[in-house]
C-alpha cells in the first residue's frame, strides 16, 4: 500500500504521457519500468497484462490496464474529477475529445510517410476549428480558472498537456485562443507541473524517428 | 426533470447503441430523434449543442452530452451500475473500455472498402476468440459469481453481453469454447429489462445494411 506506482511501458510518450502528467500533477511519485520486447513477452506470459497490451500501472495492489481506466482511476483518488457525477460527466466529455485529438497524433508518428502531410493538415483542420475552438469557447462561457467545476482537474491537465504536444507540432495553432494560452501558463506554473516541466523530470521528449523505431521493433509492427 | 433522456443519432446501432442497452438495462424510458437527412443533422449541429460537431448526443438532467464514453460512465454512475467503490469502479472500466475496443473496429466495418471490411470483422472475430472472451472467460471461473464484478449486475455485464452478441452474428459459433460465458449470456439475457430490450418493438436497433451506410455516407458527406 505504501509502495510508488510502477509504470510499464517503452521509452517514450505514446499511451503513457496521460499518465506521467496527471500523478506528477497530483504530486505522485513513481517508477518506472522501460520495456523491452522481452519485457513485453514476459509480462504477457505471466497474465500481468489483461488485454496483452501496455500501458500497464501497478498501484494499490492492483495491474491496471486500459489507459482511461487507469487515468480514471488517479483522478477520483487524488481529487481530479469535479465534485458530483455532472461534473465528471463534463469533464469526461471533454478528455475524450482530446483523446480524439490525442489518438490523430500519436498516429502521425508511426503511419507511412507519404500518408503525413495529408493526415498533418488535418490534425492542423481539427485542432484549430474543432478541439481548441470548443475549449476556448467553454472557458469563455463561464470565465472561471479551470474547465469544470471552477477547479483543477484531470480535463486541465489534460488539454494543457495537449497544447504543449500541438505547440511542438505548430506553435501558431495556439495563437488564436487566448483563454487557453492563459490557462496554459496558470497550470504550468502550479508547483508540481512546473516541476515536471523542468529538465531532469519523468518527462518524455517528443518522437523521433530513433523512437519510433524502438516502438516498432518492441510492439513487432 | 422528470423527461425523459432524448437520444441523437442515425437508425441505426453505431457507437449509439451501447448507450440504448444501458438506459434499456436500467428500465429507463428514453426519446429518439432518428437522422433521416442531413437537414435534420445539420439542424442539431447549428443548434451549437453538439461540442465536438458529432453525435451521439444525448440530452439528459439538463446537459447535452456527447462523447459515447461520457455518456456511458455518466449513465452507468447514475443508475448504480458502476460498482461500490473505486476499486469496482476500475474493474467495470477496465472491461468496458476492453469490449470497446473489441466492438469499435466491428461498427466501422460497414463504412470501408470490401477488402478491408472482411479482414477487419475477420481480425474482430479472432481478437475476440483469443483476447477478449478468454478473459472474461477466466473471471468469471476464478469467482464463480453470476456477474463480472462484485457479485452485482453492472455496466461491465450489459456491455459483455451487446459484444457476445455482436461477435455471434458474425460468427455464431464463437462462444464454443467459453462454456461459462453461454451460461453468463443465457442469464443475462434474461434479466427482465434485458429481456424486454431484445424482443421484436423495443428500441433496438438492427444490424447496418448496404440502406444505413448510404444514408450514413449521405448524411455525414463521406
Amino acid at each position: 500500500m505504501a509502495g510508488k506506482p510502477i509504470l510499464h511501458y517503452y521509452n517514450g510518450r505514446g499511451r503513457m504521457e496521460s499518465t506521467w502528467w496527471l500523478l506528477a500533477a497530483a504530486g505522485v511519485e513513481f517508477e518506472e519500468k522501460f520495456l523491452e520486447s522481452a519485457d513485453l513477452d514476459k509480462l504477457r506470459n505471466d497474465g500481468s497484462l489483461m488485454f496483452q497490451q501496455v500501458p500497464m500501472v501497478e498501484i494499490d495492489g492492483m495491474k491496471l490496464v486500459q489507459t482511461r481506466a487507469i487515468l480514471n482511476y488517479i483522478a477520483n483518488k487524488y481529487n481530479l474529477y469535479g465534485k458530483d457525477i455532472k461534473e465528471k460527466a463534463l469533464i469526461d466529455m471533454y478528455t475524450e475529445g482530446m483523446a480524439d485529438l490525442n489518438e490523430m497524433i500519436i498516429i502521425l508518428a508511426i503511419i507511412p510517410p507519404e500518408q503525413q502531410d495529408a493526415k498533418l493538415a488535418l490534425i492542423k483542420e481539427r485542432t484549430k476549428n474543432r478541439y481548441f475552438l470548443a475549449f476556448e469557447n467553454i472557458s469563455e462561457s463561464h470565465g472561471q480558472d479551470y474547465l469544470a467545476g471552477n477547479r483543477l482537474s484531470h480535463a486541465d491537465i489534460h488539454l494543457v498537456e495537449l497544447l504543449y504536444e500541438v505547440e511542438g507540432i505548430d506553435p501558431n495553432l495556439i495563437a488564436s485562443f487566448p483563454l487557453l494560452k492563459a490557462l496554459q501558463t496558470r497550470i504550468s506554473n502550479l508547483p508540481a507541473v512546473k516541476k515536471f516541466l523542468q529538465p531532469g523530470s519523468q518527462r518524455k521528449p517528443p518522437e523521433d524517428t530513433k523512437s519510433i523505431e524502438v516502438v516498432k521493433r518492441i510492439f513487432k509492427f | 426533470m422528470a423527461a425523459k433522456p432524448k437520444l441523437y443519432y442515425f437508425p441505426g446501432r453505431g457507437r449509439m447503441e451501447s448507450i440504448r442497452w444501458l438506459l434499456a438495462a436500467a428500465g429507463v424510458e428514453f426519446e429518439e430523434e432518428l437522422f433521416e437527412t442531413r437537414e435534420q443533422y445539420e439542424k442539431v449541429q447549428k443548434d451549437g449543442r453538439l461540442l465536438f460537431g458529432q453525435v451521439p448526443l444525448v440530452e439528459i438532467d439538463g446537459m447535452a452530452l456527447t462523447q459515447t464514453r461520457a455518456i456511458l460512465s455518466y449513465l452507468a454512475a447514475k443508475y448504480d451500475f458502476y460498482g461500490k467503490d473505486l476499486k469496482e469502479r476500475v474493474r467495470i472500466d477496465m472491461y468496458t473500455d476492453g469490449t470497446l475496443d473489441l466492438m469499435f473496429p466491428i461498427m466501422a466495418s460497414p463504412f470501408q472498402p470490401p477488402k478491408e471490411k472482411e479482414e477487419g470483422l475477420a481480425s474482430a472475430v479472432k481478437k475476440a476468440k483469443t483476447r477478449y472472451f478468454p478473459v472474461y472467460e477466466k473471471i468469471l471461473k476464478n469467482h464463480g459469481e453470476d456477474f463480472l464484478v462484485g457479485n452485482k449486475f453492472s455496466w461491465a455485464d450489459i456491455q459483455l453481453l451487446e459484444a457476445i452478441l455482436m461477435v455471434e452474428e458474425m460468427n455464431a459459433s464463437v462462444l464454443s469454447d467459453f462454456p461459462l460465458l453461454k451460461a453468463f449470456k443465457a442469464r443475462i439475457s434474461s434479466i427482465p429489462t434485458i429481456k424486454k430490450f431484445l424482443q421484436p418493438g423495443s428500441q433496438r436497433k438492427q444490424p447496418p445494411d448496404s440502406h444505413y451506410v448510404e444514408l450514413v455516407k449521405n448524411i455525414l458527406q463521406i
